[in-house]
C-alpha cells in the first residue's frame, strides 16, 4: 500500500517535486526510491543549495533540514532532523527545520505505526553522511588537497594545516558533487555522537509558548470562509431533503452547500452532509443547529453495542476460525483438569486528539488545489483530495500543519476531501471545522471487541495449554464494506503472536460486522490484546498460587527467538524483517527483571494497596508496566506507574520518555474512563464530559525507564499502550480482590 | 460594532453580541494562540485572563466582554502584572520540556501563570486544583506539575 524507503542514495534532480519544496534551483538532490542516479550541476540560485532531499545548505551558513513526517507531539520534527545534523556534523543551533510537503520522493509519508524512526534512521543518517562527505570533497577541490587530509566538524571542514571552511562557504563548491554511493558512506560511531540519542529540546517549543504555533485549526488564508457540517448521523445515510432557509437568514452565513457522501465502504471519503459556510464559526454553528435535514437511514440504524457486546461475547465462547495453532488444545483441555478462563471486553473507544480535525483548501481558476490540514498522510491526503476532486494528483498540494494530537484519527483525510470538495463549490477559500462533538460523533472509531482465554496445567501447576480467541469489527471492513471478522495483520497486533512456551496453544478470531467506521487508535488491536493476554496472564497465577511475575518469566521460559509461524499462520512483525527484528524472550525478561526491580515488587503495602504487572511487545519494542493503586470506599486511586521500555536504539531519550509518560496517562483513560456507546447506530456520547479522559489530579507519579540498547530502532508512539490497562487492573486484584474484566474500571469502581 | 480590549488594545468587531469571546480572538482578530477544543468549558484550551482570572473564553459572549481586560498567551509577558509569573512558567516549560503536541498548552500556560501569580509556592494539591480543567491528551501532566514546581522556586 505505501511504499517503503530504501536504502539507496540517488541523484533526483531536475525533477519536477523541487517547485514544491518551494526550490526551484535545478540543485543537487539525493532521493530514496528513485532510479539511477545520474550527476547533475546545480544552479547557484536563491542562496540555496540543495545537497539531497533533506538536507539545504544556505550561503548565510545555516542548514535546512526536512521533516517529512508529521508532528503531532511525538517530536519526529526534532527526532528526525536530529538524526542528520549528527552524521552533517552541524551545529543545531544553526538548523532549521522545514515541513516537507506531500512527495512520494521521501518514501512512507504516513506518520503511524510507530514508524518514523524506525523506519528512516539509515535512511536519515545516509542523508546527513553524504552531505557532510560532499562538504569535505568540496573543501579538498577548494584547497587542492586529498580529501583524507580534511574533517567535517562542528558546522566546518577543517585541513590538517588548522585552516577551515564554513558549510556555508563550501555550499556552493558541495552542491555541484555526485553523492557518493551508499556503500562509500562512512557513518559515525556511537560514542561519537552529538545528537542522536540525546534529550535535545523540541524544536517548536519556542513557538508553542508564545502562541504562535500553526495547527490545521489555526489556518487563515484571503478571503476565506470557515464550514461547519452536520453529517449522517447513521453509517451510509443520505439526505431525503433538506432546508436550509433558517440556516441562511444567520448573520454571516453566505453559503449552504451538500456534500455527497459515497456508496459502499467509507474509506477515507466525507459523509454525506449539509454544509454551513460562514464569516466566523460561531455562526456557522448557529445556522447548522437551524438546518432542517430529512436523513434516508440504513439498516445501522438498529446498531445497540450494549446487545452487540453480548453477541460478541457469546460468540467468543464458540470455537472460530484457526489463525495459529501448535499441538492439540481440545486433547489438552480434556487431559488437564486443573483450567481457568475468562472473557474480557472493550468499548468502542474514540481518538479525541485535543485539536478537533480541521482543513483548509483553495481550489484555484486553473484546476490545481491547494491544502493546509493537521494530517498524519500527506500523500494520501493528496490522493484522496485528488480523486473527490476528480483532478490528477500533481494538481493538488499538500501542507502539513503541526497536529493537535492525532493518535490516529489525522491518518484518515476524510475532512480534507470535505473541505476540498467545498473550496472547489464555494469558489473561494473554506476552512473546515470540526466541533469536538462531531470528532466524538463520527470518528473512526476503536472497534468494541470481546476476548475469550482459556488455560490448562498438570499437576505440577505447569501450563500446559492456552486458547484464546478474539472478536472485534475488523479496519477492512472501512475499505471492502463486507469483511466481517478480525484479519489476519489485527491478529498479530498482540493476540497470536504471544511469545509463551506452551505446547498446545490456539489463537482463533470470531465473528463481528462492523456498523460504524472502524479506524486505528494509538496500538490499535494491541489495546484489547494487551489488556486480555496481560489480564489472564495474571488470572493463570493466581489459579496456581503463582507469583504473577514468575508466571510470566516461566511463558517466555529460555532465552530464544520466538517462531510464531505455527499452523499456516504468517506472521508480518510490524511490516518488518523479523530476522532483524526477531521475538526475543531476552528482552521481555529483561524488561521484567528491571520494571518489578524499580517498583519493589513483592514488598509489603498497606491494606487497600497493590501492585499490579504486565507485559507487551508492539512495534517491535518490549514495555513492562507495573502500576500501585489503592481501593478504598469502592474508589480506585493509581498512586504510581513504572514503565521499563526496550525500543532498541533511540533518537532522543527525552522525547521517548515522554512518549512513555503520555502512553501511560493514555492507557490510564482506556483503562479507567473512556467509553463510546452506539444507540440506534449513533454515538451516545458528545463531548468530555460523558467522554471522559484523565486529568491532572488523577495523573500518577511516574518512573520511566528507557533501556539502552543498540538492537536496531523499534516503536515508540504507540508500544506503551498496551501493556497499562491490564496493570492497572491486576493492581486492583491484588488491593482488592475484585476482577475487572470489562473496561472501562468506571461504573463497577469509582474513580479518584 | 462592539469595542473589546485584548491585550491592552480596543478592537472594534462587527460580531453577534452572543458570539463567544473565542471565536471573536480567534475568526475575527485571527489571534490563533487561544485554542478550541471543546466549546464548553470543558477542557481549558481556550483558557484567557479575564480581568486576571483565567477564564474559558469559549463559554463567555463577547457582549461580557465589553469594558474588561482580556489577556490571551499572546500578551502575557507584556502585562506588567503577570509579566514575572508568565516569564517563570515558560521557563520552567522549557526546562521540563513540558510540551508533546502543543495544542492544549497555551491554556495550561494561563492556568499555571493564574495560579502562580496568587500562589508562590503551590502544593500538589493547589496544582491540582488549579490545572483539572485542563486537558492534555497527550499526557504532559506529570511534567506541567514538576515545571510549575520550578517555576515557583525560581
Amino acid at each position: 500500500m505505501d511504499i517503503k524507503i530504501n536504502n539507496q542514495i540517488e541523484n533526483v534532480s531536475r525533477r519536477s517535486f523541487l517547485k514544491g519544496l518551494g526550490v526551484t534551483s535545478g540543485a543537487l538532490v539525493l532521493g530514496g526510491v528513485m532510479p539511477s542516479s545520474m550527476p547533475v550541476f546545480a544552479m547557484t540560485q536563491e542562496m540555496q543549495y540543495k545537497l539531497n532531499l533533506f538536507v539545504t545548505i544556505n550561503t548565510d551558513n545555516s542548514i535546512d533540514i526536512i521533516c517529512h513526517r508529521s508532528e503531532m507531539g511525538q517530536g519526529v520534527r526534532t527526532c528526525l532532523p536530529q538524526i542528520v545534523a549528527d552524521e552533517l556534523e552541524a551545529d543545531w543551533q544553526k538548523v532549521n527545520v522545514v515541513q516537507g510537503l506531500a512527495n512520494n520522493e521521501y518514501g512512507n509519508q504516513n506518520t503511524d505505526g510507530s514508524s518514523s524512526v524506525r523506519d528512516f534512521y539509515d535512511t536519515l543518517r545516509q542523508m546527513g553522511a553524504s552531505a557532510k562527505q560532499m562538504l569535505e570533497q568540496a573543501a579538498a577541490e577548494t584547497w587542492k588537497v586529498p580529501v583524507s587530509e580534511v574533517k567535517a566538524q562542528d558546522h566546518l571542514v577543517k585541513h590538517q594545516s588548522g585552516k577551515t571552511l564554513s558549510y556555508g562557504d563550501l555550499a556552493e563548491t558541495a552542491a555541484r558533487i555526485t553523492p557518493p554511493k551508499v556503500e562509500a558512506l562512512k557513518l559515525k560511531n556511537k560514542a561519537d555522537f552529538k545528537y542522536i540519542g540525546k534529550p535535545l529540546t523540541s524544536v517548536d517549543l519556542p513557538d508553542v509558548l508564545a502562541g504562535t504555533t500553526e495547527f490545521g485549526q489555526d489556518v487563515n488564508r484571503p478571503n476565506m470562509v470557515i464550514a461547519t457540517i452536520e453529517r449522517a448521523p447513521v453509517l451510509g445515510a443520505k439526505v431525503k431533503q433538506f432546508n436550509a432557509d433558517k440556516a441562511k437568514a444567520v448573520k454571516g452565513v453566505v453559503d449552504v452547500i451538500k456534500i455527497d457522501g459515497t456508496d459502499g465502504a467509507p474509506a477515507f471519503n466525507p459523509l454525506e452532509g449539509i454544509a454551513v459556510l460562514a464569516t466566523n464559526t460561531y455562526a456557522a454553528q448557529k445556522a447548522q443547529k437551524l438546518l432542517e435535514i430529512e436523513w434516508q437511514l440504513t439498516d445501522n440504524k438498529n446498531h445497540h453495542s450494549a446487545e452487540y457486546l453480548q453477541q460478541r461475547k457469546a460468540m467468543v465462547q464458540q470455537q472460530g476460525k484457526v489463525h495459529r495453532t501448535t499441538g492439540d488444545v481440545n486433547k489438552a483441555f480434556s487431559q488437564y483438569k486443573n483450567q481457568v478462563n475468562a472473557t474480557y471486553t472493550v468499548p468502542y473507544l474514540a481518538h479525541a486528539p485535543m485539536e478537533p480535525p480541521a482543513a483548509t483548501a483553495e481550489y484555484r481558476a486553473d484546476g490545481t488545489c491547494e491544502v493546509w490540514a493537521c494530517v498524519q498522510a500527506p500523500q494520501r491526503t493528496r490522493d484522496v483530495v485528488a480523486a473527490r476532486l476528480g483532478i490528477e494528483k500533481d494538481k493538488v498540494t499538500v501542507n502539513t500543519t503541526l497536529l493537535g494530537g492525532a493518535f490516529g484519527r489525522k491518518s484518515k483525510p476524510d475532512f480534507v476531501a470535505e473541505a476540498a470538495l467545498l473550496a472547489k463549490a464555494a469558489k473561494r477559500p473554506v476552512k473546515v471545522i470540526w466541533s469536538r462533538e462531531e470528532d466524538i460523533q463520527f470518528d473512526y472509531v476503536h472497534a468494541i471487541s470481546a476476548q475469550h482465554y482459556q488455560a490448562a496445567f498438570d499437576d505440577k501447576k505447569q501450563v500446559k495449554a492456552w486458547l484464546a480467541r478474539t472478536s472485534f469489527p475488523t479496519i477492512g471492513s472501512t475499505f471492502d464494506g463486507v469483511a466481517k471478522e478480525p484479519q489476519t495483520w489485527e491478529t498479530q497486533l498482540g493476540f497470536a503472536d504471544v511469545p509463551f512456551a506452551i505446547e498446545n496453544l490456539q489463537c482463533e478470531v470470531c465473528e463481528a460486522p462492523h456498523h460504524l467506521r472502524i479506524g486505528w487508535v494509538r496500538s490499535v488491536g494491541n489495546i484489547q490484546h494487551g489488556f486480555g493476554v496481560g489480564s489472564f496472564v495474571d488470572e493463570m497465577a493466581h489459579q496456581v498460587g503463582q507469583d504473577p511475575k514468575q508466571m510470566w518469566l516461566d511463558l517466555y521460559a529460555d532465552d530464544r527467538l520466538v517462531d510464531v509461524n505455527q499452523g499456516g499462520y504468517k506472521y508480518g512483525n510490524y511490516w518488518s524483517d523479523i530476522k532483524k527484528y526477531p521475538i526475543e524472550t531476552k528482552r521481555f525478561k529483561n524488561v521484567v527483571e528491571l520494571v518489578t526491580e524499580r517498583a519493589g515488587w513483592g514488598r509489603k503495602l498497606p491494606k487497600g494497596q497493590g501492585l499490579g504487572l504486565s507485559v507487551h511487545r508492539s512495534f517491535l519494542s518490549y514495555i513492562a508496566v507495573v502500576t500501585q493503586v489503592e481501593v478504598k470506599n469502592d474508589t480506585v486511586k493509581v498512586q504510581k506507574m513504572w514503565c521499563v521500555a526496550d525500543c532498541g536504539i533511540i533518537s532522543n531519550i527525552d522525547r521517548v520518555e515522554a512518549q512513555m509518560e503520555g502512553s501511560m496517562i493514555f492507557g490510564m483513560s482506556i483503562a479507567l474512563l473512556s467509553k463510546l456507546t452506539a444507540k440506534d447506530g449513533k454515538i451516545e456520547q458528545s463531548n468530555f464530559h460523558d467522554y471522559e479522559l484523565v486529568r491532572m489530579n488523577q495523573s500518577p507519579q511516574m518512573d520511566i525507564h528507557i533501556v539502552e540498547s543498540d538492537a536496531p530502532p523499534a516503536g515508540v508512539g504507540e508500544p506503551g499502550v498496551p501493556p497499562v490497562s491490564a496493570s492497572i487492573t491486576n493492581a486492583i486484584f491484588a488491593a482488592c480482590g475484585k476482577r475487572i474484566r470489562d473496561l472501562p474500571v468506571k461504573g463497577q469502581l469509582n474513580i479518584a | 460594532m462592539l469595542t473589546v480590549n485584548i491585550n491592552n488594545q480596543n478592537y472594534q468587531v462587527d460580531v453577534e453580541p452572543d458570539t463567544p469571546l473565542l471565536w471573536v480572538i480567534r475568526d475575527v482578530l485571527a489571534m490563533t494562540g487561544t485554542k478550541y477544543g471543546c466549546g464548553k468549558g470543558l477542557c481549558g484550551a481556550c483558557t484567557v485572563h479575564f480581568n486576571g482570572s483565567p477564564t474559558r473564553a469559549c463559554s463567555i459572549p463577547v457582549s461580557a466582554a465589553i469594558g474588561q481586560q482580556i489577556t490571551t498567551i499572546e500578551g502575557i509577558e507584556d502585562n506588567l502584572l503577570i509579566a514575572p509569573s508568565a516569564k517563570a512558567i515558560k521557563q520552567a516549560w522549557i526546562n521540563e520540556n513540558v510540551p508533546q503536541c502543543g495544542y492544549c498548552q497555551s491554556g495550561q500556560i494561563m492556568a499555571a501563570v493564574a495560579l502562580l501569580k496568587e500562589n508562590q509556592s503551590p502544593s500538589d494539591q493547589d496544582i491540582d486544583n488549579a490545572m483539572t480543567g485542563n486537558l492534555c491528551r497527550c499526557g504532559t501532566y506529570p511534567r506541567i506539575k514538576q515545571a510549575i514546581k520550578t517555576a515557583a522556586k525560581a
